[in-house]
C-alpha cells in the first residue's frame, strides 16, 4: 500500500474529554505532517468521542473520525483494532501516534498484526530526518537510547510516553468525520462484564507532573497519608517502590520501575527508597529528583538532584507545611 | 484443560549490557533470567492446571539458551516444553515473534494461552496482543486476577482508578501483571525433573511459518543507531539540620518546579 504523508493519533479519551497524552501528540502530528506535507488527523472511539473535537482540533489535528458505538465501551480494545486497521487500511496514513498506555499498546497490537505496521515502542522523541520518521526510546534500563525507523511501505506505528512532549495550542476546532463500526464476530471478542472503581487505586503516574514516592522507609500503609498530603499540597499523586507495594501498604498501580511503571513528571520525591536500579529505571527520566533518605550512602543521592540526608517523618510534614505557606505568600 | 504458557529469556536487568554490529544485544556478555513478567504467567498456568486438571506447556522462541529458561518453568512443575529456534529468527521484531508462536500454537492443543504483561528487554508489550490477532482469539491482558471456567475465562483488567472484569470464551489469550500471584520456587524434584525433561527443538519449517515473514527479513522494526544516555550527575546533598524542608522548598522554586 502506497502511504499518504497524512499522520495520524489514536486518542485516549474519558467520556469526551482527552487525556492530555492525547494532546501532546496531536501537536506532534501537527508538526510531523507539516514538515513532511501531509494532514494531521486523529481517531476516537466509544460514547463521547466526537467532544473530544475541540481539544484535538485546538492542540493540532485537523480532522477527527469518530465511531461512538456503545460496543467501543462494553467491549475491550479488539473492536478499536478491527475498525482502526479497516480505516488505515482505507486511507494510508503514514505514521500513526498511540499514546503507551495499556490500551493503546492493545490496540497498536492487535490493529498492526492486522495491516502489518511496524510498532516503535517506548518513545519519547519523534522527528523528521531526511524524509524519515525517527523514533528515539530508552532501551536497557535507560542505559542507551536508540533511534529507530520502519522498513518498507508499511504504517509506522509510535507508541510515546506520556509527557515527553510538549502540547501546543496551535489550530482549532477538527473537523468530525463520523466513521461506519464495521465490527466482527461478537464471540470473539473479551466483553467487559462490570468496571470497579476502587478507592485508592487512582494512581495516573504517568500523567502526573508530579510525584512524591514511599518506599520501605515510610514503614505502614497510615504513613503513607504524610506522603499524599504533601503531594496535594504539590498538584501530584503518591507513587512507591516495590518493596512498600510487597508489603501491602499501597496498591499495585502506584508502583514505578522495571516491573512496574515507567514515569517522567517535572518532580519525582523519593521517600525513603534507597535507589536500587529496578527503581531506578522507572524514575530516572523525571525532569528534578529530590531524595529524602537518613542513609546518606543510599545509591539514590547518586542521581537526585537534591539530596537530603535526614527522616522523612520529620521532614515531610515541614514540607508540606511550608509548600502551604509558600503557596500563599 | 490444556495450557499454554509463553517465556523469554531475558538478560539480568542489573548486568552491563553491550549492543553488537547490528544493534542487537550481545547475549554473550551477560547472564540470562526468565522474563521476570512471565514467571507470574508459569505460576497462574500451574495453578489452573491444580485446579481443573489438564497439562501445562512452556512455549518459547529463541536461541538454543532459552532451553535453560524453559527448564526453569519445568522445575517450577510445568510438565512439557518446546523450543522454537531457527537462524532465520535471528533479529525478530514483535510481529515475527509473534507469528513464530502463532505457527508453534497449531502444532499445539490449547484452551489458554498465558503470557507475562511485557519483556523487560523489549518492553514492548506486544507480542500477546498480536498472538491474539493473528489467531482470532479473544484477548484478556492485565490480568490480576483469573478465573477460568470450562468454556470461559473471567479476568480483572487492571484501569487506573481500579479493574474492569472481562470475560471471554475459550481459547483464549491472556497477560498476567505482577501481583496476580506469588511464583512458587522450583523443587528439588522439579529441579531433578528439568535435567531429565527433554525439550522439544523446533526450527521454523516445522511450524509452517515461512523465512521471510520473520527475523531480520521479515522485520519492519529498524533500528539505526544508539547513544548512551547522559547519566544522571549526583546533585547537591545535604544533611538536615532542621531546615531540610527550607532546603527543598527553595530548590523547588529555584527550579521552577512550584
Ligand atoms: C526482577 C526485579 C524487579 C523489580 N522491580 C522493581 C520495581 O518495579 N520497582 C521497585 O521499586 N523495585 C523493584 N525491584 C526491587 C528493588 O531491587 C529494590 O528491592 C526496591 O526498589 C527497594 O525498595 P525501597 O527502596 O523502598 O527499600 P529499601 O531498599 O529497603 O530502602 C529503604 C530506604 O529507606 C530509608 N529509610 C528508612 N527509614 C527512613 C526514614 N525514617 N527516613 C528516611 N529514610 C528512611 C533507608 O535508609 C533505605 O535507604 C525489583 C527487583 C527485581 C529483582
Ligand atoms: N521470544 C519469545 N518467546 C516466547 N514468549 C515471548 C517471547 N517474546 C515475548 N514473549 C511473551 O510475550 C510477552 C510480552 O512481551 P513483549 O511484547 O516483548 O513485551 C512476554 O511476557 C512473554 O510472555
Amino acid at each position: 500500500m502506497s502511504a499518504t504523508n497524512d499522520i495520524w493519533v489514536f486518542v485516549e479519551h474519558e467520556k469526551g474529554e482527552p487525556k492530555k497524552v492525547s494532546l501532546e501528540l496531536a501537536t506532534k502530528a501537527r508538526e510531523l505532517a507539516d514538515a513532511l506535507g501531509g494532514s494531521a488527523a486523529a481517531v476516537a472511539f466509544g460514547p463521547g468521542a466526537a467532544a473530544t473535537a475541540k481539544k484535538i482540533g485546538l492542540y493540532g489535528a485537523g480532522t477527527l473520525f469518530v465511531s461512538e458505538d456503545e460496543k467501543f465501551s462494553s467491549y475491550s480494545v479488539t473492536p478499536q483494532a478491527q475498525v482502526l486497521a479497516d480505516l488505515i487500511a482505507e486511507k494510508k496514513p503514514r505514521v500513526v501516534l498511540f499514546p503507551a498506555t495499556p490500551v493503546a499498546k492493545d490496540v497498536a497490537a492487535q490493529a498492526s498484526a492486522k495491516v502489518g505496521a511496524g510498532v516503535l515502542t517506548n518513545a519519547i522523541a519523534v522527528d523528521v530526518k531526511d524524509g524519515a520518521v525517527i523514533s528515539t526510546a530508552p532501551a536497557f534500563g535507560g542505559s542507551i537510547e536508540v533511534t529507530s525507523t520502519v522498513n518498507g511501505d508499511v504504517p509506522q506505528f509510535v507508541l510515546v510516553r506520556p509527557n515527553a512532549l510538549l502540547p501546543q495550542q496551535v489550530g482549532s476546532d477538527a473537523q468530525v468525520v463520523s466513521i461506519g463500526t464495521a465490527i466482527k464476530d461478537d464471540s470473539l471478542l473479551a466483553k467487559v462484564v462490570d468496571t470497579i472503581v476502587e478507592a485508592g487505586s487512582d494512581a495516573p503516574l504517568e500523567e502526573a507532573a508530579v510525584i512524591v514516592a514511599g518506599g520501605r522507609g515510610v514503614g505502614g500503609p497510615e504513613n503513607f497519608k504524610l506522603l499524599e498530603a504533601l503531594a496535594k499540597e504539590l498538584g501530584g499523586v503518591v507513587g512507591a517502590s516495590r518493596a512498600a507495594v510487597d508489603a501491602g501498604w499501597i496498591s499495585y498501580p502506584h508502583q514505578v520501575g522495571q516491573t512496574g511503571k515507567t514515569v517522567k513528571p517535572t518532580l519525582y520525591i523519593a521517600c525513603g527508597i534507597s535507589g536500587a536500579i529496578q527503581h531506578k529505571v522507572g524514575m530516572q527520566t523525571s525532569k528534578v529528583i529530590v531524595a529524602i533518605n537518613k542513609n546518606a550512602d543510599s545509591p539514590i543521592f547518586e542521581f537526585a538532584d537534591l539530596g537530603i540526608v535526614g527522616d522523612i517523618f520529620d521532614i515531610v510534614p515541614k514540607l508540606t507545611e511550608e509548600v502551604k505557606k509558600r503557596k500563599q505568600a | 484443560m490444556n495450557i499454554v504458557v509463553c517465556l523469554k529469556q531475558v538478560p539480568d536487568t542489573t548486568a552491563e549490557k553491550k549492543l553488537n554490529a547490528e544493534f542487537r544485544l550481545d547475549r554473550t556478555s551477560v547472564e540470562n533470567i526468565v522474563n521476570p513478567f512471565d514467571e507470574y504467567a508459569v505460576e497462574e498456568a500451574l495453578k489452573i492446571k491444580e485446579q481443573k486438571g489438564g497439562t501445562v506447556t512452556a512455549l518459547s522462541v529463541g536461541p538454543e539458551s532459552a532451553k535453560e529458561a524453559l527448564r526453569k518453568a519445568i522445575a517450577m512443575g510445568v510438565e512439557k516444553a518446546m523450543l522454537v529456534s531457527d537462524a532465520n529468527l535471528a533479529g525478530s521484531d514483535s510481529l515475527g515473534t509473534a507469528k513464530a508462536i502463532a505457527g508453534a500454537l497449531s502444532k499445539l492443543q490449547y484452551d489458554i494461552v498465558l503470557f507475562g504483561m511485557t519483556s523487560t528487554d523489549a518492553a514492548s508489550a506486544q507480542v500477546a496482543g498480536k498472538v491474539a490477532a493473528l489467531l482470532n482469539l479473544p484477548l484478556l491482558s492485565y490480568a490480576s486476577k483469573l478465573e477460568v471456567g470450562d468454556d470461559s475465562a473471567t479476568s480483572s483488567r487492571q484501569t487506573d482508578k481500579g479493574y474492569d472484569v472481562i470475560s471471554a470464551k475459550l481459547p483464549a489469550v491472556v497477560s498476567v501483571v505482577k501481583g496476580i500471584n506469588e511464583p512458587r520456587y522450583p523443587s528439588l524434584k522439579g529441579i531433578m525433573q528439568a535435567k531429565r525433561t527433554p525439550i522439544d527443538v523446533l526450527p521454523l519449517s516445522d511450524i509452517g511459518v515461512d523465512a521471510s515473514e520473520v527475523g531480520k527479513a521479515g522485520a519492519k522494526e529498524k533500528v539505526l543507531g544508539f547513544v548512551p544516555t547522559k547519566a544522571r550527575q549526583a546533585g547537591k546533598v545535604v544533611k538536615d539540620d532542621g531546615a531540610a524542608a527550607v532546603v527543598i522548598a527553595d530548590f523547588l522554586v529555584a527550579s521552577k518546579c512550584m
